[in-house]
């Protein structure tokens, strides 16, 4: 089952409620906070820093979603919930994976803030 | 003074994460409210400190200090604990949910937010602040501020605690006979004018007003806070209540009205005092002895041609600067024994 990268409904309620333009501003601020937040990521996890590795996965899902990044959201929500365990024993796998995803994101996001 | 009846509302986001709290502001702006936003906890306890906010929509995964902190943290402090929060997260689990309402949330949103669910839960948690406002300035207006803190504090329960405190009554002599003679508007504006003078007398010396029915009023010296000279404040009350009555008195001369005239009965001792009703509806107010005792000697002001009457127990509390008139003793109904009654002397008005 594969899921677009950005949910197009949620992204045009999300425009219609609040406005292309201001939407376009919060894509430019995601776009800026994003990168920083799977910087954060990595840094807890070579820090073996639990808690914030928790809170900023949830923080990266919160958003995601909030774009209609479902895919994304759910790569960060099973980090929130599954802490660090899983991806030391998959190797880092899943950190890649959401960083992979978080570059087709950023991609779609900056497209359809321009459209 | 945050105003949430008229106009906008002012409204406090607390957010770790910049899009959450771009998003929450715009989406509360487009609202029609006044939204703010501060990203941790420490930052959003400084801003309710500092200024008045209607409503809080708060985050719970931050760093530092949670939300869960940010709740306890408003619950323990008298002056935030009536803001109401809408508790907004991605957190997922009951329990969650749960431990926030149980912190005294108003409501949980999860996000993302649904638009038009904010829009309803702000509508709906700004209306119920609104009438706790309300309510508040009701009790403040009928409860006095010592009952009302009272209950803010100790919470609401029904039952009394004995006191030793002073109770006393007033009424106005004749009130039915004023009544008759003129219209019913003008009686209305003259017990209003009554009351708020009789309230000035009263708090003036700490006392409270508990009851009011028609043209008469009883009010507690002693609680629910304790007073130190009860009695002494009880008279003096008495003293101010006939000075304002004949300034009063003096302004419906001149304006050609009719003027009137009050009887007082104070009494002092042992009281249950307490909330009496039931539990949606009910007073603070005093029973026993002394209170029946006190509402007996304003009844007798009239055939005792007196304008204040006292026990022997207020009385004996009372210093030096008032000066008192021995009336002998009064068989009071309910009272086996006969009472002393003691007149207070005015000054001729």
């Amino acid at each position: 089952m594969t899921q677009p990268t950005i949910d197009l409904p949620t992204f045009d309620a999300l425009s219609t409620t609040a406005g292309a333009d201001f939407v376009r501003e919060l894509v430019d601020t995601f776009l800026v906070e994003a990168p920083a937040m799977l910087d954060d990521l990595r840094a807890a996890y070579a820090a073996g820093d639990a808690d914030t590795f928790r809170r900023t996965a949830h923080s990266l899902k919160s958003n995601s979603n909030t774009f209609g990044a479902l895919t994304l959201g759910k790569l960060a929500r099973d980090l929130e919930l599954g802490g660090m365990a899983p991806v030391r024993e998959a190797k880092g796998a899943p950190l890649e994976a959401l960083e992979f995803e978080y570059a087709r994101v950023a991609t779609a996001l900056a497209e359809l803030a321009r459209a | 003074m945050p105003d949430s009846a008229h106009g906008a509302a002012r409204l406090l986001v607390v957010d770790d994460n910049k899009v959450n709290r771009l998003l929450l502001t715009r989406s509360l702006d487009l609202m029609g409210h006044r939204a703010f936003a501060v990203a941790s906890g420490r930052e959003a306890l400084e801003m309710l400190r500092g200024d008045g906010f209607d409503l809080v929509l708060l985050d719970i995964e931050m760093p530092e200090m949670d939300g869960f902190q940010v709740l306890e943290q408003i619950r323990g402090d008298v002056a935030l604990r009536d803001v109401p929060v809408i508790v907004t997260s991605s957190l997922e689990g009951l329990d969650n949910v749960v431990r926030c309402i149980e912190l005294g949330a108003e409501d949980y949103l999860t996000k993302p937010v649904n638009g038009v669910l904010l829009k309803a839960r702000v509508g709906a948690s700004l209306e119920k602040k609104r009438l706790r406002d309300q309510q508040k300035a009701l009790m403040r207006r009928f409860a006095t501020p010592e009952v009302a803190q009272d209950l803010q504090q100790g919470g609401f329960s029904l039952g009394g605690k004995r006191v030793r405190a002073t109770v006393m009554f007033s009424d106005i002599r004749g009130f039915t006979t004023l009544a008759e003679s003129q219209p019913p508007e003008e009686t209305i504006e003259l017990l209003n004018t009554y009351y708020t003078l009789m309230f000035d007398a009263i708090s003036g010396h700490g006392g409270i007003v508990s009851h009011m029915a028609g043209d008469g009023l009883m009010a507690i010296f002693g609680a629910p806070l304790p007073l130190p000279d009860h009695a002494g404040a009880a008279v003096r009350s008495a003293l101010d209540m006939i000075e304002m009555i004949a300034l009063f008195n003096a302004e419906q001369a001149a304006a050609g009205k009719a003027a009137i005239r009050i009887g007082i009965g104070i009494a002092s001792g042992d009281m249950v005092a307490g909330y009496t009703g039931t539990n949606d509806r009910a007073t603070y107010t005093c029973i026993g002895d002394t209170v029946n005792l006190a509402s007996r000697l304003e009844a007798h002001t009239k055939e005792a041609e007196r304008v204040i009457l006292i026990d022997e127990a207020t009385r004996a509390a009372l210093r030096d600067g008032i000066d008192v008139e021995a009336l002998g003793p009064l068989t009071v109904r309910g009272k086996t024994q006969a009472v002393d009654v003691f007149a207070v002397s005015v000054s001729e008005v």
